[in-house]
């Protein structure tokens, strides 16, 4: 099922110039690095182990290089165009939540909180009444909690833009809900990146604990203020403990010109149920690693994405579904709607190993192409040694069938408004699934507008 | 209801079409005036399917000769919408299935188009809840109906009865119903009938494709045509259809040709 492409061994002396740029570019984006901030060192203890965590991260990131499309991670999406831009940390700019009013969600009114290029922005933020034991907040309202048991824990924290995040992040989203609490209102997470003067880079950072039987609901946004260039390289960790849910939807609509890296990674104990819708619109690059670990047994995940993209944009999902114990089950669909000159990339891997019996994953990738020119690589990459399991797969490409057209044609809906809503029916199927009533609709509206 | 001085609707001369180089229709008359009722009839293959989708606009199917009328102006040089808003409905043989898109919405926007064409103000989510309520009893179909993706998972009968759900709504000058009965029980087949009947009147008028007889029991055709390789070959009246249910399309075939032979 898995195709391997072996490495090839830089021999040429142009290719071994290009290796070095890559990786002196890499440095360069590291020395944009903010020290440990000062609102974090709260006794010695607290400081050294975020201290150690961003050395050892820091001295990762030394060794390693921005990848080529050599390497088999990153085969269809070329990064050599994030090097012609040199992205620095941004000065402080000052946000008013009037600019942010069209990304605010109004089921989220006391359960929000802002971050401007990375930085937690208090006045920008609104959390009102909790639960007791729950935590929403920037890091320092945290860290009474054991944090290091989370913070960069989960597997993968060593590839290197997650490693970049870790050496480099200022403040970090912390939602943490306690044993059996039940949250009512979602948790809005907005990210907004900064246009000015320079191309801005930031390393977004949020981590998730759902204790035991605990139940939220969460939404991150990746927004733009502008329409100017930045780089954003965002991780999420979310950790769910026994029988815990987590609804997470994750909104990315960075500006056209921006480049959008991010990772979610995920651990769940047994019994709990994850689900994930993420959606990509903007950005003119974009690459979304989704890592789910299921670490105990009858544990459930539910992955929809959507990336709809248009003129020379890139949107690139990698997903994997790691099973480790019987039981498991995974349901997966991810849907590409392209058109111009885009590109959009998804690899669907899942892993089954011997222990992980009696295992349902089924995932299917569809993708509808609206122009000649627009390009879709789509890969299962299914890798099971368990051998009682029932794993599913399928992907489809296509077009928009002129019989449904003529059908919408035929009832008076002219060609243009016809190809608007077929698209956004293939669309709905996964913006429905939203339960947040105003994004949904705002999604819903976006769609539609969407120039097929 | 046949009446000399009604205007005429539908003019069709000498149509010939094609579909991917093949030619279906080779030579195609028919005149249809307001208030009359016209049976297609004919076996498989004929082209009754062809012709209706060349009359909706399909852009499979290509005209390559004669002229078609819709009440004076030139059809075919019309976009299927246009078509659709000018008074142009085809109750599709196989209704498509469009999942995402819900029935309400689809019948709203479709509403909206022609009155948007007629230079009407576009009716309100509210009020077209009122007007579709109001048409759901034509086909007395469940509004539970509405709430779901248009046709996905609908029994064939059920999608028959959404097609004519859809002309209530338009009103259309020339409504062809392509198979319409096909698939149908008899009491879904009486109320689609009787919903045509409701629809029916001295204004607008009414071409039912069909193969049999017990569709023409409940909707009385004024006129009965039989189709054969892409041609009208017999006309008649109601009693025509009688005769082919007990004599078969082989009977016309025969009296065509001694016709032609005389
Ligand atoms: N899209 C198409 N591509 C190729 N051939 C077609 C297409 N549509 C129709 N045909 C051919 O044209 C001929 C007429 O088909 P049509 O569907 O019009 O017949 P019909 O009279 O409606 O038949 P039935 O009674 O079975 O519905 C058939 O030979 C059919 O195979
Ligand atoms: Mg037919």
């Amino acid at each position: 099922m898995t195709l391997q492409v072996s490495m090839v061994p830089d021999v040429a002396e142009t290719i071994g110039q290009a290796k070095i740029d890559r990786k002196t570019y890499l440095q360069t984006l590291l020395a944009q690095r903010s020290a440990v901030p000062a609102s974090t060192v709260r006794g010695e203890e607290t400081q050294v182990w975020l201290q150690v965590l961003r050395d050892r991260a820091t001295e990762q990131v030394k060794e390693l290089a921005i990848p080529s499309t050599k390497e088999e991670e990153w085969r269809f999406t070329d990064l050599s165009a994030l090097l012609q831009t040199q992205f620095v940390a941004p000065p402080a700019v000052t946000v008013r939540l009037t600019d942010l009013e069209a990304w605010l969600l109004p089921e989220a009114r006391d359960s929000r909180l802002v971050f401007v290029d990375g930085v937690y922005a208090p006045t920008l933020s609104a959390i009102g009444h909790l639960p007791a034991g729950v935590i929403v907040g920037n890091l320092p309202q945290a860290l009474e909690q054991p944090l290091q048991n989370y913070l960069s824990k989960l597997p993968g924290a060593e590839e290197v833009f997650t490693a970049l995040n870790t050496a480099s992040f200022a403040d970090t989203a912390i939602v943490w809900v306690p044993h059996n609490t039940s949250l009512e209102a979602p948790i809005h997470l907005l990210f907004v990146s900064t246009t000015g003067d320079v191309a801005a880079l930031s390393h977004p950072r949020c981590l998730v604990i759902a204790e035991a039987g605990s139940c939220l609901a969460l939404v991150e946004t990746f927004v733009t203020l502008g329409e100017g260039e930045h780089l954003t390289n965002a991780v999420t960790e979310v950790w769910l403990g026994e029988n815990a849910q987590v609804n997470h939807v994750r909104l990315q609509r960075n500006s056209l010109t921006a480049v959008h890296l991010g990772k979610t990674a995920v651990s769940q104990a047994r019994d709990s149920r994850y689900t994930c819708i993420a959606v990509s619109l903007g950005a003119k690059l974009s690459r979304h690693n989704l890592e789910v670990f299921q670490a105990g047994e009858q544990t459930e995940t539910t992955l929809n994405g959507l990336a709809m993209i248009g003129a020379e944009q890139v949107a690139d999902t990698h997903s994997t579904i790691a099973f480790t114990k019987p039981y498991g089950s995974s349901y997966q669909t991810h849907k590409c709607i392209v058109s111009d000159r885009a590109h959009a990339v998804f690899n669907g891997k899942i892993l089954v190993p011997k222990a992980a019996q009696l295992t349902n994953a089924a995932q299917v990738s569809r993708n509808l192409l609206l122009s000649p020119k627009a390009r879709i690589d789509t890969k299962p990459q299914l890798e099971i040694t368990a051998d009682n399991v029932k794993c599913a797969h399928g992907a489809t490409v296509s077009q928009l069938e002129d019989d449904e057209v003529f059908y919408l044609q035929s009832r008076g809906i002219n060609q243009e408004s016809a190809r608007k809503l077929l698209v956004y029916a293939f669309a709905a199927e996964v913006i429905g699934q939203i339960a947040i009533p105003s994004l949904r609709e705002n999604l819903s509206a976006i769609v539609r507008g969407y120039q097929a | 209801m046949i009446s000399e001085n009604s205007e005429v609707i539908l003019s069709v001369r000498d149509l010939t079409a094609e579909v991917e180089g093949t030619p279906i229709l080779k030579g195609l008359n028919l005149e249809v005036k307001a208030g009359e009722i016209h049976a297609i009839m004919g076996p498989n293959g004929s082209g009754k399917s062809t012709f209706s989708k060349v009359l909706a606009g399909h852009p499979a199917y290509r005209v390559t000769g004669g002229t078609v009328l819709f009440r004076g102006q030139n059809l075919l040089e019309w976009e299927p919408d246009e078509r659709a808003k000018s008074g142009v409905f085809l109750a599709f043989q196989y209704p498509l299935e469009i999942p995402g898109v819900s029935n309400l919405d689809f019948l709203r926007v479709a509403y909206n188009s022609k009155r948007q064409h007629e230079g009407l103000e576009e009716l309100d989510a509210f009020d077209f809840d009122d007007l579709v309520q109001q048409k759901l009893d034509v086909v007395k179909m469940n509004p539970a109906f509405l709430s779901r993706s248009v046709n996905e998972g609908f029994s064939g009968g059920e999608k028959k009865r959404n097609e004519i759900l859809q002309m209530a709504l338009l009103e259309p000058k020339l409504g062809i119903l392509d198979e319409t009965d096909s698939g149908l029980d008899i009491d879904a087949l009486r109320i689609v009938a009787g919903g045509v009947n409701q629809l029916s009147h001295a204004n607008n008028a009414i071409v039912l494709i069909t193969h049999y007889q017990r569709l023409l029991d409940y909707i009385v055709p004024d006129y009965v045509h039989v189709m054969e390789a892409g041609r009208i070959i017999t006309t008649g009246g109601k009693e025509l259809a009688l005769e082919l249910e007990s004599r078969g399309y082989d009977w016309v075939r025969e009296e065509e040709a001694a016709e032609v032979a005389r």
